[in-house]
């Protein structure tokens, strides 16, 4: 069985992806230095907490369920605080659950192209984490992956499951020291969604200028469960290339999907989500909000497949172009295998309406002012389905990031 | 914001020999109006004929340029003045056809008028929207998207009252309004107006635009002018004007006033 893996693994080596600019996976090193372990998340120093902080992590561990941070290729915290919450590297949980190669590569294949295939082959950790049956964490779980060293690789393979009617909410923050001159992120995840669960799972892209980025991510979704996604980016970024696919394979199974992105300097973003409409009645909704300023280049997409009875999915695009030297390349597209269901979609892509801060400054704003108004507003995406304090939380997140860049 | 204190005798608004045009063409031609503190006046005139170009030069609208002429606004030429410095000296517009801007509410934009940006949607704000039957709900809405017509005109107001300017612009404040609300309007552009003072404590002052007069019935103007190809071509007393234009028609209603014909 694992050896199957690991040679699929082996044969997909030189495997280009799909999608992106291709990255020289090798000039990147896995040689670092191990760090040690903390006992409390609070002990970080003061240089990397506000990186922390920046990518939605709280140190104080206040108002979580769990925390788990891994600096490099090294674990150096996990600990999860609520009964019915299971939280460790997946490394560990590989030893200790034998059950868990049911689920390891089995919503993303190994040989999809050279970035899962490098992470089976020097996988360094990623973060396991379950919530048992029936019971809802109704708290967050902060997982942050942070890279600390020059030019290293970071490999993680990130596995969640929320078992039968539980409830788990996820806030995931990668970032990046400001010593950090270039390094390759290549993080496999994946979601289980069993039957009546519910993940929620809010990610933070906090990278630098020089930061190479490949997320492999897809998602189960079993009978009447949901899975709702937020990904905010708003800092530089060099490349980032992912495209994570839900399958709502269960009744009336149901994901969202909301990304937030502001893209500056000379970024390439190849950006989207897919949701594959399998069970009776499931639904997906994807929505985007894309700025793209300076030399930017974005790739939006957006792909919905309906193949089941009264399957519905919509996609909501927007991209807003604040410079003559960014592109936006929004691409939605629709696949229905059967009469039954309903698919829609809206993109839309422009500037700032002249009207717009006309309207504004006749309320007493600057034209400047009035710019940032606009800028907040179109990505101030409502949502929905968090528990209060988490959309309060998310909403913080967002407002600081968008401080950042306006 | 503060009402400026002016001088006994200075106009509150003048424009003189105004020339404004639009993407290169004549809009408006050697106009001249004075409207004094305290006062309000109407403008008729069929549409098409610049009565919008005009509150969008008066507020400074960059798309509306100013050919020759001044606008004098309390004794300061605001001709240059960007719409905000207008908007400071205590002007205020309500908008006949506002844009949607997406994710900006309502109840933020009233915020925005009440020199309070960004804060949150709290009792002050949702106090002053129950003046006008709006709910928390609208109010968390996206500011004009799919609003409807009456819906515009109540959102408008709402903003001026937060606003509290001391010279109100009206374009069109009657047009798409309900019945149901058409009186609430009325009550309030009164309020807005400062129109419930006697006449000499009456410190603000308005011009409204209407194609239909059907305002006029809760709003009783000062003065009013009928607007024929970007100049006035008589002005007179409201009640008389109106009459003569549902009776006649502009044209007519011009020459029955006896003034000055338009040029064309």
């Amino acid at each position: 069985m694992n050896e199957e893996i690991i040679e699929r693994a082996q044969r997909a080596k030189v495997k280009k992806a799909l999608l992106g600019e291709d990255v020289d996976i090798e000039y990147y090193t896995t040689e670092t230095n191990e760090h040690e372990a903390l006992t409390s998340l609070g002990e970080i120093s003061e240089e990397y907490k506000q990186n922390l902080l920046d990518a939605g992590i709280d140190p104080s561990e206040k108002d979580r369920s769990g925390s788990f941070l891994q600096r490099d290729r090294s674990v150096i915290f996990s600990r999860a605080k609520y009964p019915g919450l299971e939280l460790m590297s997946t490394t560990d949980a590989i030893k200790k659950y034998d059950w868990l190669k049911e689920y390891l590569w089995k919503a993303i294949p190994v040989d999809m192209d050279k970035y899962t295939a490098e992470v089976e082959l020097d996988q360094t950790h990623g973060y396991f984490i379950r919530s048992e049956a029936g019971s809802k964490v109704t708290m967050p779980v902060q997982s942050c992956l942070f890279i600390t060293s020059d030019k290293i690789r970071q490999n993680v393979h990130n596995i969640v499951i929320a078992e039968e009617n539980s409830e788990l909410h996820l806030i995931t923050g990668c970032s990046v020291s400001h010593t950090v001159d270039s390094a390759l992120h290549l993080g496999v995840s994946e979601f289980y969604v069993k039957k009546g669960a519910k993940i929620t799972f809010t990610m933070v892209h906090n990278w630098g200028g020089g930061i190479e980025v490949r997320p492999r991510s897809a998602v189960v979704i079993e009978d009447d469960g949901v899975y709702i996604s937020n990904y905010i980016l708003m800092t530089p970024v060099k490349s980032l290339q992912m495209f994570p696919t839900t399958y709502c394979v269960g009744r009336n199974a149901r994901a969202t999907s909301q990304s937030i992105v502001y893209a500056t300097n000379d970024a390439k973003i190849d950006m989207g989500s897919r949701a594959v409409l399998q069970g009776e009645g499931s639904r997906a909704e994807i929505i985007s909000r894309v700025i793209a300023t300076d030399n930017a280049k974005v790739i939006a997409r957006g792909d919905v497949f309906g193949e089941a009875a009264d399957a519905k999915g919509h996609i909501e695009c927007r991209g807003l172009m604040l410079s003559d030297t960014a592109t936006i390349d929004s691409i939605p597209e629709l696949k229905a295998t059967r009469r039954d269901l309903e698919l829609s979609h809206e993109a839309a892509v422009g500037k700032i309406a002249e009207e717009e801060i006309q309207y504004l400054m006749a309320r007493g704003l600057s034209e400047d002012e009035a710019t940032s108004v606009i800028i907040r507003g179109f990505l101030n995406v409502d949502i929905t389905g968090l528990p209060d304090a988490l959309a309060k939380e998310t909403k913080k997140m967002f407002d600081m990031s968008l401080e950042k860049v306006m | 914001m503060e009402a400026l204190t002016t001088p006994i005798g200075c106009k509150m608004l003048e424009i003189k020999d105004l020339t404004v045009e639009v993407e290169g063409k004549e809009i408006i031609s050697d106009f001249n109006l004075c409207i004094e503190r305290g006062e309000v006046h109407v403008l008729f005139g069929p549409n098409g004929c610049g009565k919008t170009t005009l509150l969008m030069t008066i507020l400074g609208i960059p798309a509306y340029k100013v050919k020759k002429g001044d606008i004098t606004f309390n004794g300061v030429d605001i001709t240059d003045f960007p719409t905000n410095e207008r908007v400071k000296l205590g002007m205020g517009m309500s908008f006949q056809h506002p844009p949607e801007i997406r994710g900006v509410k309502l109840g933020d934009m009233v915020n925005i008028a009440l020199g309070r940006k960004g804060e949150k949607i709290d009792e002050s704000v949702i106090e002053l929207a129950k003046k006008l039957n709006i709910s928390v709900d609208f109010l968390n809405r996206d500011v004009n998207l799919g609003f409807s017509g009456g819906e515009v005109k109540r959102s408008e107001i709402l903003q001026l009252l937060a606003q509290a300017p001391s010279f109100l612009m009206f374009d069109e404040p009657d047009s798409g309004v309900d019945v149901e609300n058409i009186e609430l309007i009325g009550d309030l552009m009164n309020e807005l107006m400062g129109r419930d003072e006697i006449l000499s404590k009456r410190e603000r002052s308005g011009l409204i635009i209407t194609h239909s007069g059907f305002i006029l019935n809760y709003i009783k103007p000062d003065r009013a002018h009928v607007m024929l190809n970007g100049r006035i071509a008589c002005s007179g007393i409201p009640e008389e004007v109106a009459k003569h234009i549902m009776k006649e028609g502009f044209e007519r209603c011009v020459k029955l006033c006896g003034a000055k014909v338009c040029a064309e």
